[in-house]
């Protein structure tokens, strides 16, 4: 590939480093402005090299808490570790609160972390609309490891598995019975199960539900380990380390990995080449032909998909 | 097309902290929560921070807006260090809006506002009147 020349100041601090610039460069990408764009398209082909891990789980079940200890494990092994964890916008006021950093307190002064806050802004699934481009961000500044915190995830928010390549499921003693579980599609995203909160009443019984689970699943697919933790303590965080370690080996050596990063790949295409006919159809579509045609919709006098139509139309020009 | 919501719209980042050791968030809490009703979002840090920590947190986080609370009397001397963290790692005072609140001297108001502080919130203060300052002066 041709090499091209970085065409902004900005983006030469960042491959130089500058904290600050990756910073500034984040904020530009997730606000999806022009330069924005043109930072990514410099930067992305530095991207590729780190590790993505997500770590997903239900509201309260230790998430930030063990985002923190792994990132903590991995600085003690010497590696670098970006942390973007989102939080849920308010859906009347768009409006955030991002606490995250509330429980990394310890990495706050480590110049080998580097933490971001992002709000969900609207998008569903337990991320974030630009989170694909903040990771490639995170990753082309050199980071041994990205780690993307979700919003506390119930049931089927999976669009994690779409960006990450070792996803973490955070689960808790007392939370619900094995059903609950069987009915999860959360946990066949898994690549690691984690019972945190160890030391609470039924840890067990909830180690031994997941095992019997995972009994049922298809011969021939990857069993993911399910190992417990204390993240406040912490405790387990080397076996959760080892255990991300050991998923990046069978996924380089089973050549999941291309696959993976194919089908990432693929999803990011498509995701934004939605968000592009959206914005068109949003720049050629007065406020007063959308009314028009919502009120049409509403009369029953249209359906809501030749309306559709009718707004993709205007994008052909 | 006024209807469609605009996820990207550009939104106003502010970091909400408490320097020193006084342990009483009450007051930080509450604003936080009147901004997020605002609109804006807010990153909030807790209780126990440092100087560099905060200065390090509004630099990862890329804010528009610091507010620092504080309640035990030692803003003469933490709140500088704040600003020197800040200036360490480029931010300036026109880079980012900084207000602060909390109890504080009204003889102390200058001092803050030499040092950068656009506005001091004392006890009492409408919430709406904090959200109406950020929307009004934060750099866009």
């Amino acid at each position: 590939m041709e090499v091209r020349v970085p065409v902004t100041e900005i983006v030469d601090r960042f491959l130089a480093g500058d904290r600050r610039a990756l910073a500034r460069i984040i904020s530009r990408v997730e606000n999806e402005t022009p330069e924005g764009r043109d930072y990514l398209r410099d930067i992305f082909p530095h991207s590729g090299k780190a590790h993505i891990i997500g770590v997903t789980g239900g509201a309260g079940a230790g998430k930030s808490t063990l985002t923190g200890a792994l990132a903590s494990e991995y600085r003690n092994r010497g590696k670098t570790v970006g942390i973007v964890a989102v939080d849920p916008s308010s859906p009347f006021t768009q409006g955030a609160i991002l606490g995250d950093r509330i429980r990394m307190q310890s990495l706050a002064l480590d110049p080998g972390v580097f933490v971001r806050s992002m709000a969900s802004r609207g998008a569903l699934g337990g991320l974030a609309p630009s989170i694909a481009d903040v990771v490639a961000v995170m990753d082309s500044f050199g980071f041994d490891y990205v780690i993307i915190e979700t919003v506390g995830a119930g049931q089927d928010e999976v669009e994690i598995a779409g960006t990450a390549l070792t996803t973490l499921l955070v689960n808790n003693p007392g939370t619900g019975d094995d059903i609950q579980a069987m009915k999860a599609g959360i946990i066949e995203i898994a690549d690691v199960l984690i019972v945190n909160k160890a030391d609470h009443p039924g840890a067990d019984i909830l180690v031994s539900q997941l095992q019997a689970l995972l009994a049922l699943a298809p011969a021939g697919s990857r069993r993911p380990p399910i190992l417990k933790t204390i993240a406040m303590k912490p405790e387990g965080l080397e076996k959760v380390a080892d255990a991300i370690d050991d998923h990046r080996r069978w996924l380089d050596e089973s050549g999941e990995l291309e696959k993976h990063r194919m089908s990432n790949a693929r999803h990011q295409v498509v995701a934004a080449a939605r968000a592009i006919l959206l914005q068109r159809i949003q720049r050629n579509t007065s406020a007063e032909e959308l009314d028009e045609l919502v009120r049409q919709v509403a009369g029953r006098t249209l359906d809501p998909h030749t309306a559709a139509e009718a707004l993709a139309d205007s994008v052909r020009g | 097309m006024a209807a469609a919501p605009k996820s990207s719209e550009k939104k106003i980042r502010v970091l909400i902290a408490k320097p020193g050791l006084d342990g009483h968030d009450r007051g930080a809490k509450v604003v936080a929560r009147a901004l997020r009703d605002g609109g804006c979002e807010v990153i909030y840090t807790g209780i126990r921070q440092t100087p560099e920590m905060i200065a390090e947190a509004a630099l990862q986080e890329d804010v528009d807006v610091v507010g620092l609370s504080i309640l035990s009397g030692a803003h003469l001397e933490l709140f500088p260090r704040v600003v020197d963290e800040l200036k360490k790692r480029g931010i300036g005072t026109d880079d980012v809006l900084l207000f602060c609140g909390g109890i504080i001297p009204e003889e102390d108001s200058k001092a803050l506002n030499t040092l950068g502080f656009k506005a001091v919130f004392r006890p009492g203060t409408n919430t709406q009147d904090i959200v109406k300052f950020v929307y009004e002066h934060a750099a866009s």
